[in-house]
């Protein structure tokens, strides 16, 4: 007889759970190796705790009442529950502070389509250890666990979280046409952004390229100088920063997979300054991302700048199978 | 299985492009010799879906499956009409450019002269409607502040309000002549839609050379 399981969550068997085992072993290891600790928080928080992270994270999707009336909610990823136990477990701890995580996080998706409901991440955060080193620590980091699981295609974008909220400032765009705008920068509607920008009243030629034209700047660094040929301030904040990860991770002599790319954007609430995602041509879907959160942690009381990344282990463990069988084939 | 196994794409060798059967077929072809493609393969009587030419893979599908298979990877870019892209909105794909061709309209038709759709506004509270597009249709009556019970139907709509399903349909329209012929006529215009050209997210970024290449050839071809 079958009894079905709500649409989007999955059981996993022992051949698959025995691959996923020593994928999440291969990464803890990663992380413990370069002295992250690992953490683990409740799925289920008070929601007025996770609300405080903004954004999507505060769109806990699935909420309930406990028996005395208190309002939960299902943590829709875990930078938010670690800002939220850092800030009371470790209130008067040295930073910085490193803490790696694998745990289950739950969001509203239609699912079927490369997107579950419940989901495995594995990740670290770095609190207390400001851009841009602290930006390249968690990308070498990153670097590490992708080259541990056989992801050695894996490519990195580095982004700038700030850069179009700063740039539309800079054009003097404000209420629905700035969130208009940055809502197709955000799901990458070309056509749209510039139907949109064509339509507000007073922006220059200049400024509508300007932001079409940065939109779609991706690469290694030579990108950095095209950008700034662009002009403004917000630009020249954004690849003066770029430029400084870009320096740290060449120093650490990790640059190589990592593509600055000014056309991210990720739709977390909390992000601040560098952002990044994660690739792998096996695969069409991004394998995680992250960036730095240098004011979540104001949000919790405790007044640090922060990084991490997460990544989505089922879809690491696809891509690892796909890399596989595409080394074996090569052979 | 993993849901997300259908996700599983190959980057290497030639860049994929989705090529929409139907209405939009010939002026895709047309535009992809335009930018030096060779459509001699999809042109030809065969039934296969995939060619191969120098540089590209061509691959063929109903338009309403190209995002489908742009947002998984299993196509690098595509062609679709907007349409398709209004009506599956949740798809993650990046909409590079309008490439101008497949015009035509989304509209709300009634039958002509007939007062049903405002009557059934009034007096019932809303106005049910027939269509092929349930997103475009239910957005479009949000949007204006009126309650709407969307029926969907797969086939030929027009002929819904004919025989009593539904006070009204929101389709497709290019010339107006299959309304006319049943006796339907325009009431609103919901938005106009053209080919577009899209690109995975992740094909966006590993294969950004490739990708931009031929979305300037295009943009050039497409007068834009």
């Amino acid at each position: 007889m079958i009894h079905p399981i709500p649409p989007g969550t999955r059981d996993v068997l022992p051949d698959e759970m025995r691959e996923l085992r020593r994928l999440n072993r291969a990464l803890i290891e990663v992380f413990e190796a370069r002295g992250y600790g690992e953490v683990a928080t409740p799925a289920i928080e008070y929601d007025e705790v996770l609300a405080r992270g903004g954004g999507r994270a505060a769109d806990s999707a699935y909420r309930f009442f406990d028996e005395s009336g208190e309002l939960l909610a299902l943590r829709s990823d875990m930078t938010v529950p670690i800002a939220r136990l850092v800030a009371s477990r470790y209130a008067s701890a040295e930073p910085p502070l490193r803490l790696c995580y694998l745990a289950s996080a739950y969001r509203a998706v239609r699912p079927q389509r490369g997107q579950m409901r419940e989901f495995v991440q594995a990740g670290v955060e770095l609190i207390g250890a400001p851009a841009p080193d602290g930006t390249a620590e968690v990308i070498e980091v990153l670097e590490a666990a992708l080259d541990a699981a056989g992801l050695d295609r894996a490519v990195i974008g580095l982004g700038d979280a700030d850069l179009y909220r700063a740039l539309l400032t800079e054009f003097g765009l404000e209420g629905e046409v700035r969130e208009a705008i940055l809502s197709r920068l955000a799901t990458h509607d070309l056509v749209g952004l510039e139907t949109e920008l064509s339509e507000v009243r007073g922006l220059g030629d200049d400024q509508i390229a300007t932001c079409v034209a940065l939109s779609q700047m991706r690469g290694g660094r030579e990108v950095l100088e095209q950008a700034r040929g662009l002009g403004g301030a917000a630009v020249e904040r954004a690849t003066a920063q770029m430029q400084a990860t870009f320096d740290a991770l060449e120093r650490r002599g990790v640059a190589d997979r990592v593509r600055i790319d000014l056309g991210l954007l990720r739709d977390l609430g909390y992000y601040s300054g560098a952002i990044l995602e994660v690739y792998d041509p096996a695969l069409g879907h991004i394998l995680g991302g992250g960036g730095r959160y240098d004011t979540l942690m104001r949000r919790f009381g405790v007044d640090l700048p922060a990084a991490g990344f997460a990544l989505y282990l089922e879809r690491v463990h696809v891509a690892q199978m796909e890399e596989e069988r595409r080394r074996e084939a090569k052979q | 299985m993993s849901a997300i196994a259908g996700s599983r794409a190959k980057a290497d060798g030639p860049l994929k492009v989705a090529v929409p059967r139907g209405a939009l077929l010939t002026e895709t072809l047309d535009i992809l010799d335009a930018v030096g493609i060779d459509t001699s393969g999809p042109r030809s009587d065969s039934r296969s879906l995939i060619f191969e030419t120098d540089g590209v893979t061509l691959v063929t599908m109903r338009p309403s499956d190209v995002p489908t298979y742009v947002e998984a990877g299993a196509a690098d870019v595509g062609i679709t009409g907007k349409d398709v892209l209004l009506e599956q909105a949740d798809r993650v794909v990046y909409e590079l450019l309008d490439l101008g061709y497949g015009r035509c309209r989304m509209v709300l038709a009634g039958r002509r002269g007939d007062a049903r759709l405002g009557e059934a506004q009034r007096r019932l509270g809303m106005m049910r409607i027939a269509t092929k597009y349930p997103r475009i249709a239910e957005r479009h009556f949000e949007q204006s502040g009126r309650q709407v019970e969307v029926i969907e139907v797969k086939g030929s709509v027009e002929l819904a309000p004919l025989i009593g399903l539904g006070d009204g349909i929101v389709d497709l329209v290019a010339t107006g002549r299959t309304l006319e012929e049943n006796d339907l006529e325009v009431r609103e215009e919901i938005v106009e839609c053209t080919a577009r050209f899209v690109a995975n997210r992740v094909a966006h970024k590993l294969r950004a050379g490739e990708v931009d290449e031929l979305t300037a050839k295009l943009r050039e071809a497409s007068g834009g």
